[in-house]
């Protein structure tokens, strides 16, 4: 009796009010990360406060805000992938969340053109343009290729998330019962668009 | 009565489920299991810090060069802290014994996500081999010391970058295991078991794994700046384009501050579990205690400002965060008088493990004094830098977590293995431990205080005398501590078996067998009282059977049809 089906080797256990916790939990960890850099921006922000205005003035705030919409869709999408999911539409679940990867893809998309037109101008750590710049400019391109890179990886990180859950929801192991993974998928997506947000007006608004 | 005989278990040491052999280990999501591997880890990378500690002991034997040169000796330092830091000190008992002991401790079969808790093991043992592959790649060891200080860190042409690689993953590591255990005493509670009848150890592992949860994230990024000024020069640390070294110090701190009580707050727990259990007495003051750890977790973040009292913060930050550093000692005031009022009047029975308690609480309280030192303004300029300060977290940081750690394997020895080690011999090990230990490390404190700086390679002569009895403590401490090792892995072999619970403990681990079955209980236990209860049994260890016990049925068929 006692080899039976309670010891047959990985603990069967579904708890998902834990596992949002934990979830939860591990978001907290990325604004922390993502906090150490906010922390750097403030603080030279103050001391240097002439380069940032003079850095920002270069950015193009266009590329910027169609990126913030982007994202803010594609939050959107996932949030009602979710909806599908506990309606039972398991075709719209997945077409939701095509969107969102579409969206994810169209926003590094355009973040590559960003980058390499900046790195085209010179406009890179240790590149030709930043030495005639003063400290602050440097200490601005610097933070912006840091976090938005961070941020970018994040997508990409989100990204595959997405699709593991796309695999779990094909292969009916995600169901209109059982959805809790895609939940947290979509709480990380959710973090990578609020993150974004911050990360907006810091480096394009704020002139 | 229950007493928590499954005699139709196996042990998990002896449980074969879908994998056998080696593998059964090494994809084993089991709770236990995952603790003795960290503990086969940890004790690996311990011997090789220790080891390193031994030659900077002997190269600092007499003045000049005497065993190695100045640049080994850099890095001989750096290593010995980073592997002892952050692959042996932070780690050990969480990983280990909080693992092993914290679902048993709440009765609970499993933590909330075991296949998690297996990948954290893999991830230290990743940051462990990047950690040894650094010594011999790229430029040699990393020579900063374990705090990777710009503007060095970054010019450095040492292997620094993989160095500060491994303590990233370390800490993805320590920042998962945290996640799983607040979530795992949120969700897992047996069925009774209230806050305030968690066993005190818990409420460490609690209030530790709060403190990795949000703060190691500050030093991962910290890090991750580091890899990037030396790979891009982004400037954002770097004086030369306008970066403010000072800025990373504090961003180093941030997390390396409170990390410092996610080493201590595990051991205290430990502290707090092993005294009611041999005064066989309650523990004297069981909320202050439980609450304390949460306010040392809380002051804990504030205070990180106290190791840049001459970096050159303004006067107002120094005075505030002196002041800060101040309160941290009213918490932990409070949990070593109540542990002394515990041992008032109880009926004390001397054996290992209360040793080492005794042994800590002396060697602590002068590691916590001096840090008064070190957190006033005017005393911590004059010995900033110096041996005391090495001195001092020595006294903290091994003389409180790293006795507690060999107190720990003492108390829970007999029910992780089943077995039992020679008393005897264990007492006379920790009396070495504790007599080699205050022989090395007391002569720092003179040292520090007639200003012979740390990290210095050579020094004065008026300093040799004190330097030889120091290294001679370092002798008498090894042979200590490989003393004690040969009769826990002899006592492991060989010992006589164990019985349930030895010492008369009250906590629910000691409700289980030894070694405990794989799902630590047939059936989650109901409790009904708090976990320091002398001469009452506060669980309700097979409910089901006891309420047909209670109905007149035959406890033997009930045995047998389980069967």
């Amino acid at each position: 009796m006692h080899e039976g089906s309670s010891h047959g080797g990985a603990h069967v256990h579904r708890d998902d009010e834990g596992s949002k916790m934990a979830m939860w939990l591990f978001l907290f960890t990325e604004l922390l990360l993502f906090g150490g850099l906010f922390l750097l921006y403030g603080a030279y922000r103050f001391e240097y406060a002439d380069g940032f205005k003079v850095a920002a003035a270069d950015m193009n705030s266009f590329i910027g805000a169609v990126n913030t919409i982007i994202l803010l869709t594609s939050s959107l999408s996932v949030a009602l992938s979710i909806a599908a999911i506990q309606r039972n539409q398991k075709r719209l679940t997945m077409a939701m969340l095509w969107f969102t990867i579409l969206c994810g893809i169209a926003f590094l998309i355009n973040k590559y053109f960003e980058w390499s037109h900046e790195i085209h101008n010179g406009i890179y750590p240790g590149g030709p343009a930043l030495e005639n710049m003063s400290n602050g400019e440097v200490i601005y391109f610097g933070l912006y290729y840091v976090m938005t890179g961070l941020h970018g990886l994040h997508v990409i990180v989100g990204l595959i998330f997405i699709g593991f859950i796309m695999n779990f929801i094909s292969r009916d192991k995600i169901t209109s019962t059982n959805y809790q993974k895609l939940e947290n998928a979509g709480l990380y997506w959710h973090l990578v668009d609020v993150i974004w947000i911050f990360l907006f007006p810091l480096f394009y608004l704020l002139h | 009565m229950a007493n928590g005989s499954l005699a139709n278990d196996v042990s998990y040491l002896e449980y074969e489920g879908k994998h056998k052999g080696i593998m059964g280990w090494l994809l084993s999501v089991d709770h236990k299991r995952i603790g003795l591997m960290y503990l086969m880890g940890i004790l690996v990378f311990f011997f090789v810090a220790m080891t390193l500690g031994v030659l900077m002991r002997l190269e600092m034997l007499t003045p000049g060069e005497t065993i190695m040169k100045p640049s080994t000796y850099n890095s001989v330092f750096t290593l010995h802290g980073v592997i002892m830091v952050f692959l042996f000190i932070i780690p050990a008992i969480p990983a280990v014994f909080g693992n092993f002991m914290l679902p048993i401790q709440i009765g609970a079969k499993d933590v909330a996500f075991p296949r998690l808790n297996l990948f954290s093991w893999y991830l230290y043992m990743i940051g462990a081999i990047l950690a040894i592959v650094s010594l011999f790649t790229g430029g040699g060891a990393a020579d900063t010391g374990w705090t990777f200080y710009v503007p060095y860190s970054i010019r450095s042409a040492q292997n620094v970058s993989m160095t500060t690689l491994a303590a990233f993953v370390l800490g993805f590591s320590s920042i998962l295991t945290g996640l799983n255990f607040v979530v795992t005493i949120h969700r897992l509670r047996a069925p009774g078991m209230t806050w305030f009848r968690m066993p005190l150890f818990v409420w460490g592992l609690y209030a530790t794994s709060w403190i990795q949860v949000l703060a190691t994230p500050v030093i991962g990024i910290t890090l991750a700046l580091i890899m990037l000024e030396r790979f891009m020069g982004i400037g954002v640390f770097d004086p030369a384009l306008g970066g403010d070294p000072i800025l990373y110090q504090h961003l180093f701190w941030i997390y390396s501050h409170p990390a410092v009580y996610i080493m201590i707050l595990p051991a205290m727990g430990v502290v707090s579990e092993i005294l009611p259990t041999f005064a066989r007495k309650d523990i004297f003051g069981y909320k202050q205690i439980a609450i304390s750890s949460l306010g040392i977790a809380l002051i804990g973040y504030l205070v990180w400002g106290h190791h840049m009292f001459v970096s050159g913060m303004s006067d107002t930050s120094r005075i505030v965060f002196s002041l800060l550093t101040f309160l941290v000692a009213i918490p932990t005031g409070v949990k070593i008088f109540n542990w002394v009022a515990t041992l008032y009047k109880g009926s004390i029975k001397f054996s290992a493990p209360l040793y080492y308690v005794l042994g800590f609480i002396f060697i602590f309280s002068i590691g916590g004094l001096t840090g008064l030192v070190l957190g006033a303004l005017a005393t911590d300029i004059h010995v900033t830098d110096t041996y005391f300060v090495v001195a001092h977290f020595h006294y903290v940081m091994f003389g409180g977590m790293g006795i507690m750690f060999f107190a720990t394997m003492h108390y829970w020895f007999p029910k992780v293995f089943g077995k039992m080690y020679n008393e005897k011999l264990a007492v006379v090990a920790c009396t070495v431990i504790i007599i080699g230990f205050n022989v090395l490390y007391f002569p720092f404190f003179i040292m520090g205080y007639m200003g012979m700086p740390r990290r210095y390679y050579d020094y004065l002569p008026q300093f040799e005398g004190w330097h030889i009895l120091s290294t001679v403590g370092s002798w008498i401490l090894v042979s200590g501590i490989v003393f004690m090792f040969g009769n826990l892995f002899y006592a492991m072999l060989k010992g006589p078996k164990a019985a349930v619970n030895p010492w008369g403990g009250t906590t629910l681990e000691w409700k289980v067998p030894s070694p405990p079955p794989l799902e630590n209980f047939d059936e989650i236990p109901i409790v009904t009282g708090g976990p320091y209860v002398h001469n009452k049994s506060t669980y309700i260890m097979h409910p089901s059977k006891e309420s047909i016990n209670a109905n007149g049925a035959n406890k033997t068929v009930n045995q047998e049809a389980a069967l």
